[in-house]
């Protein structure tokens, strides 16, 4: 039995409908991203886990128990917030130790666990410092470790990294990863960022307009996409609209030129599909007669350990990511032949 | 390098500094002259004034009746204004309308109202200064509390310390008295010390209404005794000074900073 539900959840606000039948379940211990766009949901999602906003219809079930109108207070659930949320009139320690005086654990007991997770968070020796002598990132690292002091049975994420400068993110997903893996709690994080959502994940839940496109492991939400949303969303993709040429054979027709697609077999001929390809499977090459799709590079984007190319087929637009030193033999206006592996592309059906 | 101050600055600070401090000065030398000779200086007028009991017994009455406004008046707009914020944003702007009408109302006009809206209620009310006058003092102190407990607020994140407080297991209770309040504090000292000031002086209400307050006492040394009126009016300018000075010390306290990092 799932350990945290959420079953057909509906929420509107007014006309605007913020969530339109979102149903999750998540194992004890596991570790779910809701993975989306601005006004997808996922905050009023995690919102009505927390028990801040009450759903229209639908049941939030944890351990089996109906916790839908259950108050926020008595859900034992912890919660960090996007927003810096410490006390501001609280020291550190006082803000880790406030769930635990509020549940009247003993004094002796109290300072030992905020210790413990002042020292887990890796702020050990900032206990006695108040919130404004402290940066985002420690900020949010004593939210993290007062969210976990109550023993949460459920641990709510509400993208608590989007105010922090990139270093400091990649660092602390890490950290919230390990501490999330070394407890065992389990924890639902909201966000915009697939890079974050996909690697600190067990799985990622991808939203668009209140429903959920696909749930799956980080690793079927890239490599499988199964909606034209989550192609576009997560990651680059190129999308080729197309006809089944031969199910057989396995080949679509593009614009009027072949391509050869694995995925496409056992497809009757004339079916339209959208052909999806990540950009690190396109090859590029020099143009010789009778290869299939042919471009001009119109742009070089440096990212870093790849460079983007943008390849003007003679029908629609192609992005490739080559090595930088590939990349400097392939100068904008090039004239190229653009092609990639027959079993890389995915297929969507239109 | 330290910036150097214009002459023109320090002129027009000079002439302001005169504006204030020539009256008082003068009042001051009034007040020290002697009731017998009319010469300077004694502190004949200042003893005469602190030797009658009156003074202390009205100082008293007035003291008390400020320090009741402000509890009745923060008891009932901190949760209010708190809920306006968390709960109903949209009704901020009917409240802060509804706050300047006590600047637009006359007193004369509200004393004579309230005295005929509370027409019926019991004794102990409506014949008692700490009964009747402290329900006309916290409508004057609603625009000063209101306005002030405001800022207050907008200054915190509310809706996230109220639900970060929540999802720990506390109460609406705890959440206001261990974390609204405390961060809310400067604000609400502000607003106290404005209605102290403000009741500590206030004459028409407390006039009409026939009760002895402080002004009162001041009204009737000055119709009676020329000199100690000038020390009695010093002195209460003296209390409100203080008062203002008690603002200025809480108001310098640990400033709070919100949403952002170091």
């Amino acid at each position: 039995m799932a350990f945290v539900e959420l079953d057909n959840l509906h929420r509107a606000f007014g006309d605007v409908v913020a969530l339109d039948g979102i149903s999750i379940s998540l194992e004890e211990g596991e570790f779910l991203s809701l993975l989306g766009p601005s006004g997808c949901g996922k905050t009023t999602a995690l919102r009505l886990v927390a028990g801040f906003d009450q759903p229209n219809s639908g049941r939030i079930m944890v351990a089996g128990k109906d916790m839908t109108r259950v108050p926020p207070n008595k859900r034992d659930m912890g919660m960090v917030f996007q927003a810096y949320s410490l006390f501001p009139n609280m020291s550190a320690a006082r803000n880790v130790e406030y769930g635990l005086k509020i549940r009247g654990a003993e004094k002796e007991k109290r300072a030992a666990k905020v210790a413990e997770l002042l020292e887990l968070v890796g702020l050990g020796h900032a206990g006695d410092r108040y919130p404004h002598q402290l940066s985002g990132g420690m900020q949010q690292r004593v939210a993290l470790a007062r969210a976990l002091a109550i023993e949460p049975r459920v641990l709510l994420l509400d993208e608590p990294l989007s105010a922090l400068d990139a270093k400091v993110r990649v660092q602390l997903r890490e950290e919230i990863r390990r501490i999330q893996s070394r407890l065992g709690i389990t924890t639902i994080y909201v966000t915009h960022d697939q890079e974050e959502a996909l690697s600190i994940s067990d799985r990622v839940a991808v939203l668009s307009q209140g429903r959920i496109e696909q749930v799956g492991a980080p690793a079927e939400i890239y490599g499988s996409p199964s909606t034209p949303f989550v192609a576009e969303f997560v990651g680059t993709m190129n999308r080729l609209e197309a006809i089944v040429a031969d199910g057989q054979a396995g080949e679509v027709d593009y614009g009027g030129t072949r391509l050869a697609v694995d995925a496409v077999r056992g497809r009757s001929a004339g079916e339209r599909v959208l052909v999806l390809i990540r950009p690190e499977t396109v090859e590029l090459g020099p143009v010789e007669n009778g290869a299939a799709l042919t471009g001009e590079v119109i742009s070089h984007t440096f990212l870093g350990p790849v460079t983007r190319l943008k390849v003007a087929l003679d029908e629609g637009e192609m992005t490739a990511d080559v090595s930088a030193s590939r990349a400097e033999s392939i100068p904008v206006g090039t004239r190229v032949a653009v092609g990639f592996p027959s079993g890389s592309a995915r297929l969507l059906s239109l | 390098m330290r910036k150097r101050i214009a002459p023109s600055a320090v002129l027009w600070l000079l002439i302001g500094a005169a504006y204030f401090l020539i009256p008082l000065l003068a009042m001051l030398i009034f007040s020290l002259r002697s009731g017998t000779t009319g010469k300077c200086c004694t502190g004949s007028n200042y003893t005469e004034i602190f030797r009658d009991p009156e003074l202390w017994r009205s100082l008293k009455e007035s003291f008390i009746l400020a320090l009741e406004t402000i509890f009745v008046a923060l008891a009932l707009l901190i949760p209010t204004v708190y809920w306006v914020h968390l709960k109903l944003p949209r009704l901020r702007a009917l409240i802060g309308f509804l706050a300047l009408i006590p600047f637009v109302v006359p007193p004369i006009i509200l004393v004579v109202g309230l005295l005929d809206v509370y027409k019926g209620s019991p004794q102990w009310f409506y014949a008692q200064p700490y009964g009747f006058l402290v329900a006309a003092y916290v409508i004057l102190a609603f625009p000063y509390i209101y306005f002030s407990l405001d800022s207050g607020f907008r200054a915190i994140d509310v809706h996230t310390l109220t639900e970060a407080s929540q999802s720990l297991g506390a109460t609406w209770r705890t959440t206001l008295f261990r974390i609204i309040l405390p961060n809310v504090r400067t604000a609400a000292l502000a607003g106290a010390f404005l209605t102290l000031a403000i009741v500590m002086g206030e004459f028409t209400i407390a006039n009409l209404s026939a009760f002895h307050t402080f002004p009162i006492y001041i009204q009737y040394i000055n119709e009676t005794k020329a000199y100690p009126a000038a020390a009695v009016s010093l002195f209460s300018f003296a209390i409100t000074w203080a008062a203002m000075l008690a603002l200025l010390l809480a108001g310098r306290r640990r400033p709070l900073q919100f949403g952002g990092a170091r």
